[in-house]
Order: C-alpha cells, then sequence, then structure tokens
C-alpha cells in the first residue's frame, strides 16, 4: 500500500505495483475465484465454523448462547451408544472398502477386456446408481425379509438355511454393507474403466511378448498405470463409508441392540430426536476431527509413495 | 509464494466465516417475523401450522373456513402465514425455524416433545392468558402435561389412551370372535397363536422395536401392567421391576415359543401400520386413532379393523397432541394466538368440534377423540352429545376400547429425555424379538444401569 502512494516520476502518474501489474493480468482469474471464494464460504467453511461454534455451546435458539466448554463432548461420549457407534462406524467402513473397493475394480477389469455388449453390460452395472438411495433401500428391504425375502429364497434354492440379514446382530452390519455396495459400485466401476482405457494397449502388448499372464499383466500394468486413481478413490470412500446413515436409518434402525448404530446416526438422533443440536454438533466435530487427520496422514504418505 | 498467497485468501476466507458466525444473532427477533410490533397500531399479525394437506380436500375446506371466519370474528387479529407441512411436528425443522424466526407463532407439538420444548424453553409461558378460555377449567388431565412449576405451556387438542387395535377379519378367519376381543395377556397371547398358524403371512401381534418406538412401546405396555419407566422424581430408572420383566418375558415366549410374531422387524412407526393395514395382522398396541390413519393414510380397510381396552391395564399410556406458542412471539400474538387454538380446537360446535359441519363434509365422525375434557363438565357433556348425535362410522368399533378404559388412569411420557430413554429401551425390545437366547435379566439391568447414568448426567 506504502509503495503504490508514491507519486509517479512521469507526468504524476502511477508506476503500478508488481502486484498491482499480476492483479491486473489475472483479474479475470480472480473474479472466478471471487465466486467460488463465495460460494465455499457460504456453504463450507461457513456451516464448519459454526458447527465448531455450536459444538461448545448450549443454546435454544430463544435466549443467548451459553458457552458450556466441553459439556456436550461429555455428554456423547457418556452416551452408552457412543462407543458401538464408532466400532460399527469402522467395521463397515473396512467392509465396506473390502467389498466397495475392490469389486468395482474387479468389475472395471472384466468390462474392459468384453469384446461384446460391453455398452450393455456398463448400463447394467450402472443402473443402481440412478435409483434414489430411499428406493434402493426399500428394494433390499424385501430382499432381506426372512420370511419370503428374495436371499432367502435363492438360499433355500440350494437347500440352504435361511438367514435373519437385518434381524441378528451377527449379519445386520454385513447386510449393510452389501445395499450401500451395490447402490454405489456404478460410479466406481465407471471411473476405474475410464482410467483402464487411458492405459496403452503397447504396455500390454509388450507384457504379453514377455510372457506375462492375465494376473501378472494385472499386477504389473494395469495397477501402476491407475495407482493415483486408486488413491484418490480409496481417500473418497472411506471418507463416504465413515459417514454411513441412510442405510441404517432406513433399514435396521440403528438395531437390533446398536448393532448398526452409526457415528452419523447417532447424531441424528442428538439434532432432531432428543433435541440437543449442540451435541449432535460436538459429535459431528469428532467425526470430522477423525476425518481430516486420516486425509491428512493419507495424502502425506500417498503424496511421498507417489512423488 | 503461491502457496502462500493462496493461505492467506484461505485464512481470510474462514475468517470471514467465522466473524459472520459470531457475529449471527442465534436470540433472533423477538416477535419473530410473524407479527406486528408490540404497541404499534393495526391488527397483530399472526402465523398457524398444521392446515390439513391438499391431498384431504375436505378437512382443509373446513380449516379455511374457519380462518376466514375467525379473523372476521376478531377484526384486531390478522393471520397472514398458514402453513400445511407435513408432520406438523418436524423435530428436523423445529430448531432450523425457531434460529431463523419461521417457526409459526402457534405450532403443533405431540405430547412426546412437550416436556422437552418446556425444557429447554422452546414454547412461550401462556400462564397470564388461560383464564381467558372459557373451557379451561374443563380440561382433563392432558393439559397437565403442559404445565411445569406452575406455569402453563400450551394446550392440549388431542388425546387418547392406549388400547389393543385388532382386525376382526383376521379374527373370524382364525375361529376367534371379533366381537369379543382379548382381555388379558394370556388371551392376546392365545389368539396370536391361533392367527398364526392361518399360514404364512399371518401374524398374531405386531411390536415395535427399534428408531425409539420399540421403547415408547415398551413404556405403554409397562404402564398397562401398573409399571413405571422412572421413578416420580424422575432421577432413576423404575422399569427393571416385574412388570418390566414381564413385558419383555411376553414377547419373547409369543416371538420364539408361539412363533406368533412372525420374524419381520418393525422399526418404525409407518412400517407396523403398513403391515396391520396389510390385512394378515391380527393384533398391536395404539390408540384409537390408529384405526382412521390405518384407513386414511395406508389403504386399510376402515370395517376390519376395531379397538379393544389394553388387556389387564391398571394405567394408559397418555397419547396426543397439542398446540404451543413461539416463545419469541410477542404478548399480544400470544393472547390472538390462544385466540385461535380456542376457537379452532376446544370450542364444542365450533371448528374442528363442529360435528355437523364434519359429518355434512363427509368427514368421519363418531370416534372417541380427541378426548380433552373431563365427562362430566360441560365442555365434555357437549363434545360427547354432538359426536353421538352426528355420528357417521360405526361406533362400536370403538366400544370395547371406550368402555374397557373407563376409570383407569392416565400416564405421561416419562420426562422431558423420553427420547433418549425410549432409545435405550429399543435394545431390550429388538433383542427379545432377534435372539431367542436373550437374557431378560440381564437386558433389564443393562437399559437400567444405562438409564441411570443418563438421568444422572442431566442433573
Amino acid at each position: 500500500m506504502t509503495t503504490a502512494s508514491i507519486p509517479a516520476a512521469h507526468g504524476g502518474r502511477r508506476q503500478p505495483t508488481k502486484l498491482g501489474r499480476a492483479v491486473r493480468r489475472n483479474v479475470t482469474a480472480y473474479g472466478f475465484l471471487c465466486g467460488a471464494l463465495i460460494c465455499f464460504a457460504f456453504f463450507s467453511w461457513y456451516p464448519m465454523v459454526r458447527e465448531v461454534i455450536l459444538s461448545f455451546q448450549r443454546t435454544n435458539f430463544v435466549d443467548p448462547p451459553k458457552w458450556v466448554g466441553l459439556e456436550n463432548f461429555r455428554t456423547v461420549v457418556n452416551d452408552p451408544a457412543f462407543g458401538p457407534a464408532w466400532v460399527n462406524t469402522a467395521l463397515f467402513t473396512v467392509l465396506a472398502l473390502l467389498c466397495g473397493y475392490g469389486i468395482p475394480f474387479v468389475t472395471a477389469i472384466v468390462l474392459n477386456e468384453l469384446r461384446h455388449a460391453r455398452a450393455y453390460l456398463r448400463f447394467v452395472v450402472y443402473l443402481p446408481v440412478m435409483l434414489p438411495p430411499a428406493v434402493s433401500v426399500l428394494l433390499f428391504q424385501w430382499f432381506y425379509n426372512p420370511d419370503y425375502g428374495l436371499f432367502n429364497q435363492i438360499l433355500n434354492l440350494f437347500h440352504l438355511p435361511g438367514l435373519q440379514w437385518l434381524n441378528s446382530t451377527s449379519t445386520a452390519l454385513i447386510s449393510l454393507v452389501i445395499v450401500s455396495t451395490w447402490m454405489n459400485m456404478g460410479s466406481g466401476t465407471l471411473i476405474y474403466l475410464a482410467a483402464l482405457q487411458t492405459i496403452p494397449s503397447e504396455l500390454y502388448e509388450a507384457a504379453e511378448l514377455d510372457g506375462a499372464g492375465l494376473f501378472r499383466r494385472i499386477w504389473h500394468v494395469t495397477i501402476p498405470q491407475t495407482k493415483l486413481i486408486l488413491l484418490v478413490m480409496l481417500l473418497l470412500q472411506i471418507v463416504a463409508t465413515m459417514q454411513v446413515f441412510i442405510e441404517p436409518y432406513l433399514l435396521t434402525g440403528g438395531g437390533p441392540e446398536n448393532a448398526t448404530v452409526s457415528v452419523v446416526y447417532l447424531m441424528y438422533q442428538y439434532a432432531f430426536n432428543f433435541g440437543n443440536l449442540n451435541a449432535g454438533n460436538a459429535l459431528g466435530l469428532m467425526l470430522m476431527i477423525v476425518l481430516m487427520v486420516f486425509s491428512a496422514i493419507y495424502l502425506r504418505v500417498s503424496r511421498d509413495n507417489t512423488v | 509464494m503461491k502457496s502462500h498467497k493462496l493461505s492467506i485468501l484461505l485464512v481470510s476466507g474462514l475468517a470471514i466465516a467465522a466473524a459472520a458466525a459470531c457475529g449471527s444473532d442465534d436470540s433472533g427477533d423477538a416477535g419473530g417475523k410473524a407479527g406486528a410490533a408490540p404497541g404499534s397500531a393495526g391488527p397483530v399479525s399472526i402465523s398457524v401450522n398444521c392446515e390439513p394437506p391438499k391431498t384431504n380436500k375436505a378437512q382443509r375446506a373446513t380449516f379455511e373456513e374457519d380462518l376466514a371466519a375467525f379473523q372476521q370474528l376478531n377484526p384486531d387479529i390478522k393471520i397472514d402465514k398458514v402453513t400445511d407441512a407435513f408432520p406438523c411436528y418436524d423435530p428436523r425443522t423445529f430448531e432450523p425455524k425457531l434460529a431463523s424466526g419461521e417457526l409459526e407463532t402457534v405450532f403443533y407439538v405431540n405430547f412426546p416433545n412437550v416436556a422437552r420444548l418446556i425444557e429447554s424453553g422452546q414454547a412461550a409461558d401462556i400462564t397470564p392468558y388461560v383464564d381467558e378460555i372459557e373451557t379451561f377449567k374443563d380440561f382433563n388431565s392432558s393439559i397437565e402435561l403442559f404445565k411445569k412449576d406452575g406455569k402453563v405451556y400450551g394446550l392440549p387438542t388431542d388425546g387418547y389412551g392406549m388400547g389393543l387395535v385388532y382386525n376382526r377379519e383376521v379374527f373370524t378367519k382364525a375361529g376367534l370372535d371379533p366381537n369379543n376381543p382379548p382381555k388379558t395377556w394370556d388371551e392376546v397371547r392365545a389368539a396370536a397363536k391361533k392367527i398364526a398358524e392361518l399360514g404364512p403371512g399371518y401374524v398374531g401381534y405386531g411390536e415395535y422395536s427399534g428408531n425409539n418406538v420399540g421403547g415408547w412401546h415398551f413404556t405403554a405396555s409397562i404402564y398397562g401392567r401398573g409399571g413405571s419407566v422412572i421413578t416420580d422424581d424422575g432421577k432413576k430408572a423404575a422399569f427393571n421391576t416385574p412388570e418390566g420383566k414381564a413385558v419383555l418375558e411376553n414377547l419373547h415366549q409369543m416371538r420364539w415359543v408361539d412363533n406368533s410374531m412372525g420374524s419381520q422387524l418393525y422399526i418404525d412407526w409407518p412400517s407396523l401400520m403398513k403391515a396391520m393395514a396389510g390385512g394378515k395382522m391380527g393384533m398391536m398396541l395404539g390408540a384409537p386413532d390408529v384405526l382412521i390413519s390405518l384407513r386414511n393414510d395406508f389403504g386399510g380397510k376402515f370395517e376390519n379393523y376395531a379397538i379393544t381396552a389394553q388387556p389387564e391395564a391398571k394405567a394408559l399410556f397418555n397419547g396426543g397432541a397439542g398446540y404451543m406458542i413461539n416463545p419469541k412471539a410477542t404478548p399480544e400474538q400470544i393472547r390472538a394466538g390462544i385466540k385461535w387454538i380456542e376457537y379452532e380446537f376446544l370450542t364444542p360446535g365450533k371448528g374442528q368440534l363442529d360435528y355437523v359441519r364434519a359429518k355434512n363434509a363427509n368427514l368421519t365422525v363418531g370416534q372417541p377423540y380427541p378426548d380433552l375434557y373431563r365427562p362430566d363438565t360441560p365442555s365434555g357433556q357437549a363434545v360427547n352429545e354432538l359426536r353421538k348425535a352426528n355420528a357417521n362410522i360405526d361406533a362400536s368399533q370403538f366400544a370395547g376400547w371406550v368402555e374397557g378404559s373407563k376409570g383407569i388412569p392416565p400416564k405421561a411420557e416419562p420426562g422431558p429425555y423420553a427420547q433418549e430413554i425410549y432409545k435405550i429401551l429399543d435394545t431390550p425390545m429388538s433383542a427379545v424379538l432377534t435372539r431367542k437366547d436373550a437374557n431378560i435379566d440381564q437386558l433389564l439391568a443393562d437399559a437400567e444401569a444405562k438409564v441411570n447414568a443418563l438421568l444422572a448426567s442431566k442433573g
């Protein structure tokens, strides 16, 4: 500012500073940036900052809010469902990762290898993504019905005993993982397929000439060539599955016996069923911190590996 | 260098967001958007919610007729906003609306949320105005739900006790007498077994087990058996008792010994209603409004259903709904809001209690609710006479409940933390319905410890 206010030597015109010239040169870019920044500020940063503030307050939205320190955090930590919620969320994430990460990748490889009906099968694989999540969940509610559901009927065809699916503490969580995988695998498959199609065919030909079989070609060509997209998808998937909500909300109500209660489901309970928005915010902040720490570690490790 | 500048920009953005957040006014506008400033000239403006939906044309028409008539009768009151969002009380939108000043001046609330709203200061104190309500002295005990420390925070407009809803057609098919429904839990169990024996898909008795409704029905059941969920002072759990054990044991026996409850879990209110409306379920706990809802909302055949008294009931869970006033309302708005509630919901022969008009509009008349006034009061007698004189449904479907429930005292929700308690009680309910080897003593002891910890943390 001080530099810009010094009168210029020629004809009283001010000499633009280096920053000023740069700004003028990039005014359009900054214009676009401002738009994005304003959107982020209102729709991402502002809610996040509000969440942080509310998690340390008690407010009824009538009287001025009171600062209560860690009271909201103590409330949620002392909740008997707090431990099960984190354990279930972690388990769901691991299982959803095993199914939801591997299956779409393998499906994409198979689709990529196909010579016929590839477009049709791509459409079939993507179809579940086009269904509203609530519809998919309700469809599975019927599939899982222990008396007349599709899955038990299939098991009965093979003379196998039917399962209790959502009604048993031992199968409820994995049942939710199956729903989640089915609902989301279409998007993952398409992204992997796009990545696979960018791999030069010469690499496969060279590998074949060297005598590499299918699995060696996948291990030495496909995976290294799609490493970046695999890493990004891994991060996105973990962040998404840690926020599992709609499946327990619509299919199990967190039960039976808290077997499927998740962190976000518990957050919802606090915010809307218990009328304690502040405790819900405290739980949300905990989850955000966990995901941020995980993302930071992950990015650091993956950057070191990819550079 | 570039990343340094970007960091500055990002930090500035966050700082702006933080400043905006800290500067926001949580206390809001005392009058909300709903009305004129106190002392200002001209009519006082209020807003109301819970207008019947467009799909319910007849009831919506009566409501709109009442809005016009009320404003004509009270030229100093203007109802400038009417909303019809369903459900009328939605916990997901209540606080955002309150925070943003969008909450209506007069808002609907169902009983499970009343104590919590009073506890958290989210409803206006209407004590100074209640003497202006002509029928106030005639209210039955449901008004007590809206009171705390001698102050009144709302008015009940709908009230009923629990009962046993059953399907007459299914009873007949199973060789049971639909005119002589079960009066004891042993009879319920025997009837449920017979119904389940009708074949695949038939469920003798349905019960909730998740999303807090499991705990809600455990509460209704234990009340019926003479037990409680929390102690009178609200400090301790009180359900680890023979009554609590009897509730769970009965369900466990029906599910695993008699196999009369099916294997489907009902985890929210509509799930059991849908099953009941499907025509293959024999019995469920419910209030009289369930019969109307089965017909109106779930496509059930109204004539097939009936309600009788809750078996062996010593107390009846007090269900229902009412209206409260926005805590940011001005005194003028509070007075105007109460006038509207009185006109529309509380005056025999007017508004929603105008049974002559309801009959002419082909709305159902004859169901024994809302049960607002003591039967021996002028208001109670007037409502009952009008209802009887204009009944257009078969009141015999409710007769068993009306007769059997007489003299059984109502019992309110277990305090302001009812929803948290219900969530804890979901666990024993889901356990007995999903595990053959469920240890009921252990389940009750665990739930008791959790509820005690919860209540201790609330002070």
